[in-house]
């Protein structure tokens, strides 16, 4: 966090002089480490090994916060008969369906739950590699096994379905989630520990007892993390596990607790929100498949939660093709729900390059983002890329995704020759943060306000301006088409005023779409306003307040020493400007704070409602002591209790028996390439990981105990500096920056120097089955050789943000990386690979590939490789 | 020059008689740094900003003197960063103003070797003719059997460095042409 976030770990700082502890966990010692009190070097890939034994510590050791786990948690419900867990058989779930690398879920249901209406969405039915399949007759298959369905979950829980699930209050019963979750976790022990992650058990102990001795009613541990926990083939379940362990130590929707995601870019939170996401429509509401039916009606049945505020999706939804297609979606045509094309499968990013290999995808646009660095396997992304009829790249500089096709690796190789490629590339400059007006969501949730400074020079414009003036032009020369497929984009709201001599639209006027207005046109103040009848339209149901009373509240800026610490008139955070989610839970059922200390908001009995430092996450007049009507739906179905407002039954999962591709719980698999094999369970990795069709330039390496391991017998890892920013385009071009990091480096320690005969400023190539990458070597103390499994295993720093254009350059780390996947949300493991290091610089030309083709050689690497289950 | 005076633009005598015993305030300033001052002092206004590298959200004071950004400094106003940068956005001049950055629109023709120029009001024609044509040729009114009325011709990657409302156009209008491969770094 020091290194990535730095601004930001000023507040850790200041939690430190008033006596808080810091642990920093990862595999290399940072800037973090150099202020914590407690550093934890482990074996990049194996966290879940680590929390899933602290959660373990909690619940062998009776230190789990009894009172908040009984009343906001699901760790009372009873699971069905037939779920068998990873304990029972040998490291996977019941009802594995091995040959399509599918879970048919629903024997992880809560007992006494009936299963999803026929209607729904049947995803797991549909081929997720490319095969055919038929179509099963089990019309109760959840509709959440849909591809990267897990993402709709931003800002909720999945939907249950109908019934009441059987509860046990003393957490006696032996198929109640606590017991399940005990057992699950029974052999995640300290001795464990030791053997998969490398971290000897009196560290892991001393963790343990911080942890523990900081979290109940007086005090609250914060997780933080990054991509360290999610470029995994189980990254999901990395966060389910801190999930977990903070819910049973009551650290969530509390002050100074939770589990913090440190976000990358500036908007990456608002570009989810508003997601530019191919599963996803504004305000995490699912895009939806291709069999859920074509009308509105069965798509919200399917979709929405019986209770809770998802209960009012219809509302968010019709709201939003209002503000999409405005008059044109009336009641008659469905609100245009037809107009919204629909999805088959997966349509994430790497699926894109395999259909440009393909030819069937021919354009492409890459707005201010750099895939032949940023993304995994480079090589398959510009082979991509050289297969499109022609590319748009919007950008600051001329990045390496923009120059490929003269200058890119492949060019160097001989693979492609420059005058064979055919791609046609525009380079359209874009405007800086400083020459645009426009809002920007932090990694709180929190919308900021930009105003423009200055007119942007030359042709470079802003992307308001592309869009909006691209769109202008495309329906002027479909007008007058009469061609049915014509109609949602000539019918699109696309009139924003413009203003300044490049006809600049005006952004605050999108954000007023985006937050919505009545039938009149007055901006709403809230959801709850938001109406299903067309009277309302809404471009994200979340952001709706954030133009409340005609006025920016993104723009606020009373400045932090004039307020309280909860600061709420700085920048506006959805929903509803609440800083601290499910923050009911900082009350005790009763609606007092659970401690005086620990007080955020609490039930004011005398004025009848909720109040408090921040603003209440809970309906406003629903008295602690409420019970639901039997009948009631939506947000009236919530009790005074149900803390957990998104959820379809109000409660924190601990164990989640809906809304997960590759289990309800966490398991410790190894990753899809490491030196290791998995001491826990028979099942090496993630049996349900995504793996794209095979491709030459995508092989996989054997692992653990395969034949041919041995030629990878390092585990590497990537990251990023203070000084650089992802994948360079914005910081490789700064002649300060690039003089404080000026070349690409690998930190190995000097015990893997003297191994290897590496040199300190001298130079290494890392090789994969993919590729072999030459970088400067940096010996050093802070990469520490662990003991895993009996042996000692050297760790490779790679920070990752190179390629070969800018003032700072060298090779791009994310070059030795495999396409494979996590199931729930399709992000990528380029945190833990086995590879191999030795000295001296990689070979050009021809040679390079050589290398690569000697090593898939040695190691013996067919198409199959690494694609067993 | 008195003798007096000059004795006294003597650092050193300053530092030994002065109330600088240290040498690192008045006693080190000469007559340029006296008259020097802030860079920011003669700006014609200060425009309030968001640090645009991580998603902490860093406040930024964005200093604007004759139409030009001239220095962006931490905002202390800010209860996130209470007038902190890191070296990524104490750069933030040098991305804005750097001379790295590319003023007009690049065209490489199929099979070129070099980049060309391209009039920015073509650029935007041209691309809206190949949207056109790769929406139609990549065009499915159904698969396998089942009703979908979209594009795989197109695909869009980029979200996670642009505004909520650019996010919001890209969205809308590659929905309303029937795009779904529109991606962004969340999934990286």
């Amino acid at each position: 966090m020091a290194e990535c976030h730095p601004v930001g770990f000023q507040w850790v700082m200041e939690a430190k002089a008033r006596g808080a502890k810091v642990i920093h966990v990862d595999p290399r010692f940072t800037r973090t480490s150099a202020l914590a009190d407690v550093h934890v070097p482990l074996r990049a890939g194996s966290d879940i090994a680590f929390l899933g034994a602290i959660v373990n510590h909690v619940l062998s050791e009776e230190k789990y916060f009894r009172d908040y786990l009984l009343a906001y948690t699901n760790a009372p419900v009873i699971l069905r008969e037939d779920f068998r867990d990873t304990e029972d058989l040998d490291g996977v779930f019941s009802g594995l369906d091995a040959e399509h690398r599918t879970y048919d879920a629903s024997s992880w249901q809560y007992e006494g739950m009936r299963a999803q209406a026929a209607s729904g969405h049947r995803e797991q039915n549909y081929p997720r590699t490319g095969e055919k399949r038929e179509a099963s007759s089990d019309e109760s298959v959840d509709e959440l096994s849909e591809e990267a369905r897990g993402e709709s979950h931003g800002s909720g829980g999945a939907d249950l379905g109908e019934g009441k699930p059987r509860r046990d209050e003393t957490l006696s019963d032996p198929r109640c989630v606590f017991q399940v979750l005990k057992r699950h976790f029974a052999r995640y022990t300290p001795e464990l520990v030791e053997e998969v992650c490398g971290v000897p058990r009196d560290t892991f102990l001393q963790v343990c007892e911080l942890i523990t001795g900081n979290s109940g009613r007086d005090r609250t541990t914060a997780i933080a993390y990054a991509v360290g926990w999610t470029h995994h083939t189980v990254g999901v379940q990395y966060i389910r596990t801190a999930a977990i362990l903070q819910t049973l130590l009551g650290n969530i929707g509390r002050p100074g607790g939770g589990i913090l995601a440190l976000r990358g870019h500036a908007s990456i939170q608002g570009s989810t929100d508003i997601p530019t996401l191919f599963n996803l429509l504004p305000g995490y509401i699912p895009m939806p498949h291709a069999h859920t039916g074509t009308d509105l009606d069965t798509f919200v049945d399917a979709g929405a939660g019986k209770r809770g505020y998802w209960g009012n999706m219809r509302d968010y939804l019709v709201s939003l093709l209002k503000a999409y297609w405005g008059p044109a979606a009336t009641e008659e045509n469905d609100f245009c729900f037809d107009y919204l094309p629909r999805l088959t499968g997966s349509h994430d990013t790497y699926t894109t390059v395999q259909n440009q290999l393909d030819g069937v995808c021919t354009g492409y646009f890459l707005m201010g983002e750099n895939p032949s660095v940023g993304s995994a396997n480079g090589r398959m992304q510009r082979l991509g890329m050289a297969n499109l009829d022609w590319l748009v790249v919007r950008d600051l500089s001329l990045i390496e995704s923009a120059t490929w096709w003269k200058d890119g690796p492949e060019i160097e190789s001989g693979e492609l020759r420059t005058e064979d490629i055919r791609t046609e590339v525009f380079f359209l400059p874009a405007a800086t943060h400083t020459e645009k007006d426009g809002s920007f969501t932090n990694t709180q949730r929190m919308l900021q306000w930009r105003h423009k400074a200055v007119e942007p020079s030359g042709d470079a414009r802003s992307d308001l301006w592309f869009m909006y003036h691209l769109g202008r032009i495309i329906r002027e020369k479909l007008a007058g088409s009469t061609d049915d497929r014509d109609r949602p984009v000539l019918d699109l709201t696309w009139d924003y005023p413009v203003h300044g001599d490049s006809a600049e639209p005006d952004a605050e006027a999108v954000l007023a779409e985006i937050n919505g207005s009545d039938s009149e046109g007055r901006p709403l103040s809230s959801y709850t306003q938001l109406k299903g009848d067309g009277s309302t339209a809404c471009g994200c149901w979340i952001y709706c307040g954030v133009y409340a009373d005609g006025v920016n509240q993104a723009a606020r800026r009373k400045p932090g020493e004039r307020q309280n610490w909860v600061a709420p008139e700085w920048g506006w955070a959805w929903p509803a400007n609440r800083r601290i989610l499910y923050n009911r839970a900082s009350a005790d059922p009763e609606g007092r704070p659970w401690s005086e200390r620990k007080a955020l908001v609490w039930w004011d009995e005398e004025k009848g409602r909720w109040t408090g430092h921040d603003v209440p996450d809970f309906p406003e007049e629903r008295r602690p002591d409420h019970v639901p009507a039997e009948d009631a739906e939506g947000p009236d179905a919530l009790s005074g209790t149900d803390a957990f407002i998104m959820q379809a039954d109000g409660k924190a999962w601990l164990y989640v028996p809906t809304g997960l591709l590759d289990g309800p719980l966490p398991a410790h698999y190894e990753p899809q390439e490491t030196p290791f094999t998995n001491p826990l369970y028979r099942q090496q990795r993630n049996p349900v990981r995504v793996l794209g069709k095979p491709h030459p330039v995508n092989r996989y390496q054997p692992a653990g105990a395969e034949p041919g391991s041995e030629v990878f017998p390092y585990v590497a890892t990537t990251y990023r500096l203070t000084e650089h920013h992802t994948a360079g385009g914005m910081s490789r071009w700064q002649p300060y920056l690039a003089e404080l990091q000026p070349e690409f480096f690998c930190e190995v320690s000097p015990e893997l120097a003297a191994e290897r005969g590496l040199e300190h400023m001298g130079w290494a190539t890392v090789v994969s089955a993919r590729s072999a990458i030459e970088a400067r070597v940096m010996v050093t103390d802070r990469m520490s050789p662990l003991t895993v499994q009996g042996r000692t295993l050297q760790q490779v720093g790679l920070p990752y943000h190179w390629g070969s254009n800018g003032y700072s350059r060298g090779d791009s780390a994310n070059e030795l990386f495999h396409v494979a996947l996590d199931p729930n949300v399709h992000i990528q493991e380029t945190k833990a690979l086995a590879c191999d290091i030795r000295p001296g610089r990689r070979p050009r030309g021809p040679k390079l590939l050589d290398l690569v083709r000697e090593y898939q050689v040695r190691s013996g690497i067919t198409e199959e490789t690494g694609r067993d289950i | 020059m008195g003798i007096r005076t000059w004795i006294n633009s003597w650092p050193v005598y300053r530092q030994l008689t002065g109330d600088d015993p240290l040498g690192r305030g008045a006693a080190a300033s000469s007559g340029h740094t006296a008259n020097l001052t802030p860079r920011v002092e003669t700006a014609d206004r200060v425009v309030k900003s968001i640090c645009p590298y991580c998603a902490v959200g860093c406040g930024q004071n964005v200093y604007v003197e004759d139409g030009k950004v001239t220095q962006i400094e931490g905002d202390p106003d800010s209860p996130v960063s209470r007038g902190r940068l890191c070296p990524k956005g104490a750069a933030s001049l040098q991305l804005t103003t750097g001379s790295a950055r590319v003023q007009q629109v690049l065209y490489r023709r199929p099979h070129g070797t070099e980049w060309e120029r391209l009039d920015l009001d073509t650029a935007m024609d041209m691309i809206a003719d190949r949207v056109i044509e790769s929406r139609r040729s990549g065009w499915e009114e159904e698969h396998d059997g089942k009703r979908v009325r979209r594009t795989m011709g197109f695909a869009s990657l980029g979200g996670a460095t642009l505004d909520n409302e650019e996010n919001y156009l890209i969205k809308k209008l590659f929905t309303a042409l029937g795009a779904v491969q529109i991606e962004n770094q969340a999934r990286i």
